[in-house]
């Protein structure tokens, strides 16, 4: 075997191309992933009753965590705000401090982490099976385009469903702060609702908003994808809910960072 | 016409198709044989257009399909049916949804209209009464048949079968392919057919094609076949342990 100077320089390099061209060529497929979801979206027929499988998949099968972690997120809140505010004698911001939190941050970011982990690693681990059995190819045989059937109706099912999850935890939110500041540590409930309606603007809803949907995509783009483009197995399908899960985790929060910076 | 020409295929470093080149008449029972990771359930989905070869081309009926893309492939295949090595039937449907799931899909017949030619097609594959199972509630061979079913239900003009009878009793092997032939004589349909069950095929197949190292050592009728001077052929045929072919 050769080893001299040439090709101990060689190998590093080489496997180094080797690797940027992978990250590049998935980092592609990932985009045109979504690009020819977006296409296939607006091509009719379109298909209701899968969009509507999935909307209650993603969506209403999820509301027990969304309302359970919601009441005890708000709760928290109004524990530990409550708290840090009366050292300024400035309870009675309570519930804008809550309300602010909960509609511009923890709503759209907790409400996306729980329906991942929810709903994103089954979506995964559903259409990796559906891959490793050939029923993805099957349904290209049968001249049935997946993206359509399978793809599209999950990823708008995200758009529908994200936003609405946010706004229920959000609500439940804000009355689990309720709960904590107004009964528990007796804060007057007119000063709780009446300076939340006074601070909180439509602008703060429009930014829980709009995180929400792009945490719809987000989510349900990665899930599907990599259960999509699943490994060898049933050790390649666990493997591709992971991934699913921790990347849908991290890009929640690099996204949420980053709207966080760019809307008003 | 089936023409294929020239298809090279590797995985990584591994050859697996060299130059398999091979013809199939319109409305002929064509029977792959080969050894097991031969090569021929890849060839079967280059037919299908689910691969794409490092070399060579592929013509259905005149049309380059290795040249097809999205919308056009699809077009050709609306004219397939499809029997997968593994089934690859829709595991969150009931056999009865699986085999109505093409008509359903991509005609738009009633619904009664359906579940009549369902019923008449799990019938004469052996399943009336297990149509409200799920395929994992029923047994591998059951499974084998409802995609039988599935496949034949739109009555298409060209059908792959990788397989079919894999895996199931002499009996029912027997009943598969008494009704394939069956089928084939009403619906005249090209088939392509993955068989190891010899000496069966050489009763149903028009022609018989040998893929070994990648490429058809030997296509012909049945008994061109059976009669055939290749070593490789004659040791495959014969089951031999000693020959050409390297046993293990
Ligand atoms: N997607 C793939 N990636 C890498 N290698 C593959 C892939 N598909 C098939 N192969 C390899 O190609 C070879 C031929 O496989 P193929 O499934 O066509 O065999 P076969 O002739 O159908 O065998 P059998 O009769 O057992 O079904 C095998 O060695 C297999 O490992
Ligand atoms: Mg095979």
């Amino acid at each position: 075997m050769n080893t001299g100077p040439s090709e101990t320089f060689v190998r590093p390099v080489e496997a180094l191309g080797r690797i940027s061209l992978d990250v590049v060529e998935s980092l592609g497929r990932f985009g045109l992933f979504l690009g020819q979801a977006a296409v296939w979206t607006f091509v009719p027929p379109f298909k209701v009753l899968q969009l509507l499988q999935r909307i209650h998949f993603i969506g209403f099968r999820s509301l027990s965590v969304i309302i359970l972690t919601g009441a005890f997120t708000g709760m928290v809140l109004g524990l530990q705000v409550f708290l840090t505010l009366s050292r300024f004698g400035s309870e009675a911001f309570l519930g804008p401090a809550v309300a602010l939190s909960l509609i511009r941050e923890l709503g759209p970011v907790l409400a996306a982490l729980m329906v991942t982990g929810r709903a994103g690693s089954a979506l995964t681990a559903e259409i990796g099976i559906m891959r490793i059995t050939e029923q993805i190819d099957a349904l290209t045989v049968m001249a049935l385009n997946p993206m359509r059937y399978l793809i599209v109706p999950v990823i708008v099912a995200g758009l529908i469903t994200f936003p609405l999850m946010t706004a229920i935890f959000d609500v439940v939110g804000i009355f689990g702060g309720y709960l904590v500041g107004v009964r528990l540590l007796g804060l007057s409930e007119g000063t709780y609702f009446g300076e939340m309606q006074t601070f909180v603007d439509m602008a703060d809803i429009w930014v829980g908003f709009w995180k929400s949907l792009c945490f719809g995509v987000v989510v349900t783009w990665v899930c599907a994808y990599k259960g999509y483009y699943t490994g060898h197995g049933a050790e390649g399908v666990s493997r591709a809910t992971t991934e699913a899960v921790v990347l849908s985790s991290v890009l929640i929060l690099v996204w949420d960072y980053f709207l966080g910076s760019v809307l008003p | 016409m089936i023409r294929v020409e020239n298809l090279h295929k590797a995985f990584g470093g591994q050859q697996v198709l060299q130059g398999l080149t091979l013809e199939v008449n319109t409305g002929e029972i064509m029977i792959v044989i080969g050894r097991s990771g031969g090569g021929k359930s890849v060839f079967l989905r280059h037919l299908l257009g689910l691969l794409r070869p490092d070399a060579g081309r592929i013509w259905v009926d005149g049309v380059e399909i290795t040249a097809l893309r999205g919308h056009e492939m699809d077009k050709v295949r609306e004219r397939y049916g499809v029997v997968f090595q593994g089934g690859a039937l829709f595991d969150s449907l009931t056999v009865f949804d699986n085999v109505a799931f093409p008509l359903r899909e991509k005609t738009a017949l009633a619904a009664s209209e359906i579940a009549a030619r369902v019923e008449e097609k799990l019938a004469q594959v052996g399943l009336s009464g297990a149509g409200h199972k799920y395929p994992d509630e029923v047994s591998g061979g059951m499974r084998k048949r409802a995609a039988i079913a599935r496949a034949l239900v739109t009555e298409p003009q060209i059908v792959f079968f990788d397989e079919p009878t894999t895996g199931l009793d002499p009996v029912l092997v027997n009943a598969i392919h008494h009704l394939i032939l069956d089928l084939h004589r009403k619906f005249r349909f090209t088939a392509v057919m993955v068989s190891h069950e010899i000496p069966e095929i050489f009763e149903i197949a028009q022609r018989v094609a040998m893929l070994h190292d990648g490429v058809i050592v030997e296509a012909g009728d049945p008994q061109a076949i059976q009669e055939s001077g290749n070593p490789v052929v004659q040791q495959f045929i014969r089951g031999q342990i000693e020959g050409p072919i390297r046993a293990i």
